[in-house]
């Protein structure tokens, strides 16, 4: 076999006064990058295989590894950077597209670091959530444009809503991308706030059962795992259009990763592709959307809302009013920088936009079209903390989906090899030895915890800005003003630049 | 009151770091990994030990039965048990290293020490060391807990 | 500097009000010496008065009140006014000249109806005609401003303290039977007649003391229901919100300020259930209308008047009751200073609201559900 041109993009260093021979690491990395050597009667380790998961270091009981990037480069050169070069290479061996996992890493703007948020000072007081209320609770879902009381009650009832008590949900994530421990963590932290959790395509396994009062089941093209009782057991049905990682492209979950359980689930056999196709084989046009719709919400007799989920793409305004129109009671939208468990690498890094314009962009279309009340928004791609939370809902979301940071929260450490199913934490693999290292008892406290934490911090800023219901904030762009943004940025987002 | 360390296999990992903390909370320096490695001359060897078969594992100490076949079959009266404690315990000073308790333990939970003159170790519960058992503090990823059960249990 | 309309100005303020109950018409000195009392929270950028029944003789006229800025303003409202109404009578509304009140524009009045012939041929009903015309007025005719368009009301407003407002008006003309007034603490502003309160629509005026810092979701959830938020003030906002939800949407009453000051979802959890199930509804449907931040309002129309603070009373608000009459101000010291000793004083909690509505007429308060707010 002809050499390989590539190196090791990661060194492992191990101190050799602190390592005690406990071969903790070996038997924690699935990737052997770590190994017992009997001759030398050490532990050794093969940088070549290292995908900087920390799991080694985070495990390690006496901290004696660290790991960092290879300091070999290329001559310096602006144009031909590492990655590129270095995919070159890979294709060369291997002729195949280039899969990665996670969302776009490239350094394209992220808007939310250029949105700065208000406070009151003097002519109106900032709340204080410790000693006043501030209200978090949300209603997904289609609302009626007014209300008509009769004798002190409502005329007609409102449609299903979803009810938050924070305004953030876990984002679709099959049992076949992550691990059924992983899925249950998130889907007990879903319970104990008061959110809800998104099964993605990929069926509702025996063991979540105790868990579908708060799971939203997603209907995807490939129409795995969908039946009467997956309907019927979701808190809402979402039709998934498009990914924020890989809009135009639809999903493909190795038939290595497909094991019994999976199998089950999807209602596929054992060792198969699960091949999504792109688009779905019965929505061709928006009025193939609108009969989907419709088909679903005839068959769960219009008690649950039935959503679509969409990439931002460059038509998102207009494909999200037509999406309005078509019947959703919820729309997703998935911002460019949205996760994935495995998506083609030149998909992920060039198609789509980024979620802030994407969402501004929405927002004022449906306004514009006087169609905004009728329909909740929720937006992902890559929300990384309650920041980004708070400005996605005075740009006019009415809740986020997160993906990353909830899987961030159960130890993911981003090193983008979801797709090899090898997954050290557990987390992005069906592997039954891997898969114990999630325990989801401890995931669902930490996952919880992050949200606790964030829905504490949203409240503070919303006191901050004299704000005691999030509502107040939804679609509120004058708590924004941009930095660093040409003019017409700023007209895209509506939103004033800072000192204006 | 009987306590004991039981494990949840749905969350054993088999990291061993159960072993590595049992040694150093029974070494020189119960509380520095590093130096119970580095430095103890006598080590001694862990009282918990991993069984693993695929991804079946988990960490097996003594159950500290109610009706204990090692201390009955003792020769000396080394092996007893403290009702106080709820625990089963070695008195090293009498144990004449005959091995008779290992044979007997239908567990497998008894070893031999390191040393010129071995005596029997098991699992003491980290009595007198902390507060709760070192192999329980610091699994990662709580797959054993201490248990107190009345009857066997 | 930038007008008033242009850039969004937050203002702090002097609010006060008083209601016959039985419609009987009293002089103006009573409501200018009681924001005259709270002279301090206003700092002369901004006085204003509105009275109701003053125009008993052409009570079934719509009382346009216009600022001109120029000569050629007047020309084209006139001409624009003409097209679209009937003018029944207009003229100059007096004044008096008044050496704290300067840079006056012209100030006129028209008592009008629509034109029958236009009237027919638009779909809309006669408010929203009526309403249509002044909207355009204020925005496509520079330098005009109604200031307000309501039968048998007006507004007096100017740049300056209240009770030079009030000189500069001869307000002690008028006689009326609902009285309300503001003082204006603008942050930072040149002073704009336009801007001065009360706010009006149709038949609404509304005085506010209170910076609403849910504005910016208030005034986009306005624009999808095609109104213009020309003026950019917390007063216009809420003047919109209170027609869209009770004239457009005919809300009862107790509704559309319980969706301004929206009961805590604590306190829906314990309502009874079928009062539950409507808040929320009311809550999920009309959350963009919910006010956040601190004010207190006072609404006028020709069925009397409603005082209101936001949930956590946030602004002062005081209210008094004494024979026929119901006082409202930021102060109890503006009511007692013109009614010593009132039969009842209180303060009403956040989002209580104080009615003072005319007896001889009918108002939808009662047809809404249970509000389980303990007062």
């Amino acid at each position: 076999m002809a050499i390989s041109m590539r190196t090791a993009p990661y060194r492992v260093h191990r101190d050799p006064d602190r390592c005690i021979q406990c071969q903790v690491c070996v038997r924690q990395c699935a990737n052997g990058v770590h190994r017992w050597d009997d001759e030398e009667a050490e532990v050794v380790s093969e940088d070549r295989e290292c995908v900087n998961c920390h799991r080694c270091v985070v495990y390690c009981p006496t901290g004696a590894l660290t790991i960092s990037r290879s300091p070999l480069d290329y001559a310096a050169n602006a144009n031909w950077r590492k990655p590129d070069i270095d995919q070159i290479y890979l294709q060369s061996e291997t002729g195949g597209t280039l899969l990665t996992g996670m969302g776009n890493n490239r350094p394209y703007p992220v808007y939310w670091d250029h949105l700065l948020l208000n406070a009151s000072q003097v002519t109106n007081p900032s709340i204080d959530p410790l000693r006043e209320p501030v209200e978090l609770k949300t209603l997904l879902g289609r609302k009626p444009d007014s209300l008509e009381l009769k004798k002190g009650t409502l005329a007609e009832p409102v449609p299903p809503q979803l009810e938050l008590e924070v305004p953030v949900m876990f984002s679709a994530m099959s049992f076949g991308s992550i691990s059924l421990n992983a899925q249950k963590a998130l889907a007990r932290a879903a319970i104990d706030l008061g959110i809800y959790w998104n099964c993605g395509e990929g069926g509702l396994h025996p063991e979540m059962d105790p868990y579908t009062g708060r799971v939203i089941v997603q209907v995807a093209s490939g129409r795995f795992g969908v039946n009467m009782d997956y309907l019927n057991a979701g808190a809402a049905i979402e039709i998934k259009i498009g990914q924020g990682a890989k809009p135009g492209i639809g999903g493909h979950l190795p038939g290595e990763k497909v094991g019994p359980e999976v199998s089950v689930t999807r209602m596929i056999p054992v060792g198969s592709d699960a091949i999504s196709p792109a688009p779905h084989h019965d929505i061709y046009s928006i009025e193939d959307l609108r009969q989907l719709i419709y088909s679903l919400k005839e068959a769960t007799e219009y008690r649950k809302p039935v959503g679509v989920k969409i990439a931002a793409v460059h038509n998102v305004a207009a494909i999200a009013s037509g999406s309005v129109r078509a019947g959703a009671d919820y729309l997703a939208i998935d911002g460019f920088r949205g996760g994935t468990g495995a998506a083609p690498l030149r998909i992920r890094d060039n198609v789509g936009i980024p979620i802030e314009l994407a969402l501004a962009a929405v927002d004022s279309r449906l306004r514009a079209e006087g169609i905004r009340n009728q329909v909740s928004l929720v937006v992902a791609g890559s929300i990384r903390n309650s920041a980004d939370v708070v400005k996605a809902i005075a740009l006019g979301a009415d809740a986020v989906y997160i993906g990353t940071a909830a899987l961030i929260s159960l130890g993911c450490h981003m090193c983008q090899k979801c797709y090899r199913g090898k997954c050290n934490w557990g987390i992005a693999t069906t592997d039954a030895y891997l898969s114990k290292r999630l325990n989801p008892e401890i995931g669902a406290r930490r996952a919880a915890n992050l949200i606790q934490a964030w829905k504490h911090e949203i409240k503070e800023m919303l006191g901050g800005m004299g704000i005691n219901a999030i509502e107040s904030l939804r679609g509120n762009r004058l708590a924004l003003r941009g930095v660093n943004l040409t003019s017409r940025e700023l007209d895209i987002l509506q939103v004033k630049a800072a000192g204006e | 009151m009987r306590r004991r360390v039981v494990w949840k296999e749905e969350a054993c990992i088999g990291c061993r770091l159960c072993e590595v903390y049992c040694v150093t909370a029974h070494s020189r320096y119960p509380g520095d990994v590093l130096k119970a490695f580095k430095r103890d001359p006598d080590r001694p060897v862990p009282r918990v030990v991993l069984e693993e078969k695929g991804p079946v594992s988990f960490a097996l100490s003594c159950r500290q039965c109610e009706e204990p076949e090692c201390v009955k079959s003792c020769l000396t009266g080394a092996l007893g048990v403290d009702p106080a404690r709820g625990v089963v315990v070695v008195d090293e000073q009498h144990c004449i290293g005959c091995w008779t308790c290992i044979v007997a333990c239908p567990w497998g939970a008894i070893r031999p020490s390191r040393g010129e003159q071995p005596v029997a170790i098991k699992c003491d519960l980290c009595l007198g060391r902390l507060g709760i058992p070192a192999c329980v503090g610091n699994c990662p990823n709580e797959a054993l807990q201490l248990q107190e059960c009345g009857k066997e249990g | 500097m930038e007008k008033e309309g242009r850039v969004r100005i937050p203002s702090g303020c002097a609010v006060a009000g008083i209601v016959n109950l039985q419609g009987e018409v009293f002089g103006a000195g009573d409501i200018i010496q009681s924001i005259a009392c709270m002279h301090d929270r206003s700092n002369g950028l901004g006085g204003g008065f509105a009275g109701y029944g003053i125009y008993p003789e052409l009570k079934d006229y719509y009382a346009l009140h216009l600022f001109y800025q120029s000569p050629l303003a007047r020309e084209q409202t006139e001409a624009f006014i003409n097209q679209v109404f009937t003018v029944k009578d207009c003229g100059p509304i007096p004044i008096k000249k008044n050496p704290r009140i300067t840079d006056v524009p012209g100030i006129w009045r028209y008592f009008a109806l629509p034109d029958p012939a236009r009237l027919e041929e638009c779909s809309d009903t006669e408010e929203e005609y009526v309403m249509k015309c002044v909207m355009q007025i204020n925005r496509n005719i520079p330098g005009a401003f109604v200031a307000s368009g309501g039968k048998n009301m007006g507004a007096f407003k100017a740049v300056g303290y209240p009770e030079d407002v009030a000189d500069f008006y001869r307000l002690e003309d008028y006689r009326g039977y609902l009285w309300m007034a503001h003082g204006r603490f603008p942050t930072n502003t040149p002073g704009w007649w336009g801007g001065a309160h009360p706010f009006t629509l149709l038949d609404w005026a509304v005085v506010h003391n209170g910076e609403i810092s849910s504005y910016g979701a208030n005034r986009r959830y306005l624009e999808m229901h095609g109104y213009h938020c020309g003026l950019q003030t917390d007063t216009e906002a809420i003047t919109y919100l209170f027609d869209l939800l009770i004239r457009k949407h005919r809300l009862p009453v107790r509704v559309a300020l319980g969706i301004l000051a929206a009961p805590f979802w604590d306190e829906i959890e314990q309502m009874e259930e079928s009062a539950k199930r409507t808040w929320k509804a009311i809550r999920a449907v009309y959350g963009s209308a919910l006010l956040n931040g601190p004010f207190s309002i006072i609404i006028g129309s020709s069925h009397g008047m409603i005082a209101m603070n936001d949930r956590i009373k946030l602004r002062p608000l005081v209210a008094a009751e004494e024979g026929d009459y119901v006082y409202v101000a930021s102060e109890e010291s503006a009511i007692r200073a013109i009614c010593p000793n009132p039969e009842r004083v209180w303060a009403p909690r956040g989002g209580e609201p104080v009615f003072g509505l005319l007896k001889n007429k009918e108002v939808s308060i009662a047809d809404s559900p249970v509000v389980a707010r303990a007062v």
